[in-house]
């Protein structure tokens, strides 16, 4: 029992590798780290609201199934029996899965997406679904249809978004490991804003069957944890061809680990002259700046270039990821799934009144703007022009790419915010996703790294990595993580400390 | 450019959206707002430059035609607000004639 007690010591205080050899030598069970990780949810949910559902009995009985593989002298992966927080935007059997949308408040769904049966297959327990801006909109988690996540380090402020709830459990100790989605930044930015790790793979690397859908040209899952080598295991254990997502890659290189401690000793690493412009705060710049030298004291070559269709980036992703929003969220009309609206004189008023219901005022404005951009006599001059947009952002970090290894930049533009703050202003939101957007519109791959912080709140630093360049990434990820030498221990503050 | 009124009530309709008179007000004014920002994009040359959908170049995915497993008729209409004979069932679609 001591060693599932919170405070130093307890389990929830350590990474997944480091339970893993815990496990190993015998010195603490699968089911003593899901007990430590569910008596930290019980002790600091109520103030974080992290977690929409907490599925214990499951996660002790997965955890139980895993200790007793261990007791036969099954082999079994580095992930087996460490708990993770599962983003509800990934379907699971049985379980309630929301997309942080009232419309899906009573789906539970009849199959499990990939994901999370590649999650279940490495052993990983699954202690339940997390909250988030609803269908993934928002940088804040405020737009969830159910409650406001807070962030560890001030629980007046927002944890980011829309991975919020994933990246809160695994800074507050809920959990080692979190499963969030990255369509603009809804994976690195929380991680920055909450210290944590953050992935974004290359689009592709992971399977998007059983995600439920935002904007599905810019659309991937990832993971979010306390340092580099959990981020590297837990995209190796869920990355992988899926014949059930026809944008699944069949031939990715699936080892993202074995060159993991290189260093980056000559890496070409590029310094993104776009990525520090866009009024970001001076305290961030100044951690990121410090970044830059001690990559260059460890042995990286760096060098300014620019990408000029950055600028244009935003606004081209403002107009696309609503505009695919506007056709996947068609489906949720009341008929095959969750919410209707009662007593309707036909079908169309039907599908009115429910999507009137059932969506929240981000999700009616980005329906409304994406079928705008897409009407009959606007849709050359705004989804056709950002598609071309788009083109340039590929062309001009493909050229990049022919210089150096890596890009590098800060991962957002200031730290957590207070709660509210942005809520009204949704341009204001919108510019969170600055730094973050160009990536998903070209398809590669970018990590956030805890960079130090500024006014007491953490920064995130941008390492951009070529398409399927993400094992290179988590070398000089590492590298920069072990040299800076942040405390990977949990950021639960005194006032949520159980 | 900004938006007008009747084109918010048109594209509300389009996206099967029953909005309240103060939703069309607000989405009027930020649409604008929004709108004027993405209108930095037509400034930018592009003639010449093919549009990407998707940051993949993969077309036509196939795979061998054979049936795997697949859900059941029965859990597939589980998750259905009402259902009735195995069938989706929703409100009247045809008008009645007059």
């Amino acid at each position: 029992m001591s060693l599932a007690a919170p405070g130093p010591g307890s389990l929830a205080d350590l990474t997944g590798h480091e339970l893993a050899e815990r496990f190993a030598s015998g010195t603490a069970t699968a089911v003593q780290a899901t007990e430590a990780a569910l008596e930290r949810i019980a002790a600091t949910d109520e103030r974080l609201h992290a977690f929409l559902i907490v599925t214990g009995d499951q996660a002790l009985e997965a955890a139980g199934a895993v200790d007793a593989a261990r007791e036969r002298g099954e082999r079994l992966g580095p992930l087996a029996g460490v708990p993770l927080a599962l983003k509800d935007v990934l379907v699971t059997k049985g379980v309630r899965t929301t997309a942080g949308s009232r419309i899906l408040d009573e789906f539970v769904p009849p199959y499990d997406a990939t994901v999370v049966r590649r999650l279940r297959d490495s052993g990983v327990v699954i202690l339940g679904k997390t909250n988030m801006d609803e269908f993934a909109m928002g940088s804040s988690t405020e737009n969830s249809g159910f409650e406001t996540t807070r962030n560890p380090w001030d629980t007046t402020r927002v944890p980011g978004g829309s991975s919020g709830g994933s990246a809160a459990a695994v800074a507050a100790g809920q959990a080692p490991l979190g499963i969030g989605t990255d369509t603009g930044g809804s994976i690195r930015q929380p991680a920055a804003l909450c210290g944590i790790v953050g992935v974004k793979p290359t689009y592709g690397l992971v399977s998007r069957y059983g995600l439920i859908a935002f904007a599905s040209s810019l659309d991937q899952v990832g993971p979010l944890t306390r340092d580099v080598r959990d981020a590297a295991d837990l995209l190796e254990a869920i990355c992988g061809h899926d014949p059930m997502d026809s944008t699944s890659i069949p031939d990715a290189p699936t080892d993202l680990t074995s060159r993991l401690t290189d260093g980056v000793d000559g890496l070409r690493v590029g310094v993104v002259k776009e990525l520090f412009l866009e009024g970001a705060e001076p305290g961030v710049l100044a951690r990121v700046r410090e970044g830059l030298e001690r990559l260059e004291r460890l042995g990286a070559r760096l060098e300014d270039c620019s990408l000029p269709s950055f600028e244009y980036a935003l606004s081209a992703y403002y107009l696309i990821a609503p505009a695919e929003c506007s056709s996947n969220l068609a489906r949720y009309d009341g008929v095959r799934w969750g919410l209707r609206a009662k007593d309707s004189a036909d079908v169309v008023e039907m599908m009115q009144r429910t999507r009137q219901t059932g969506f929240g005022a981000e999700v009616k404005r980005r329906v409304m703007l994406g079928t705008y951009a897409l009407s009959a006599g606007y849709y050359d001059a705004y989804y056709g022009q950002a598609q071309k947009v788009r083109t340039l952002v590929r062309r001009e970090l493909d050229a990049a790419y022919e210089r150096f290894d890596l890009l590098v930049g800060p991962t957002a533009p200031t730290v957590a915010f207070p709660i509210g703050e942005k809520a009204d202003d949704p341009l204001a939101m919108y510019l969170n996703d600055v730094f973050t957007i160009p990536v998903n519109l070209a398809g590669n791959a970018a990590i956030s790294v805890p960079a130090g912080l500024s006014e007491g709140l953490p920064v995130g630093l941008q390492l951009i990595a070529p398409a399927l360049g993400e094992a290179t990434m988590f070398r000089a990820a590492w590298a920069f993580e072990q040299d800076l030498g942040l405390p990977t221990r949990p950021t639960v503050p005194e006032e949520v400390r159980p | 450019m900004p938006i007008s009124r009747a084109d918010v009530e048109h594209v509300a309709r389009l996206a099967r959206l029953a909005l309240t008179d103060e939703e069309l007000d607000r989405f009027q004014a930020q649409l604008s707002v929004i709108l004027e920002e993405a209108d930095k994009i037509r400034r930018l040359p592009t003639e010449g430059v093919p549009p990407t959908a998707h940051p993949l170049p993969r077309v036509n995915v196939w795979r061998d035609d054979t049936p795997g497993p697949c859900l059941t008729r029965e859990e597939a209409l589980s998750t259905a607000p009402e259902i009735e004979q195995d069938r989706f069932k929703v409100p009247r679609i045809i008008e009645e004639a007059p």
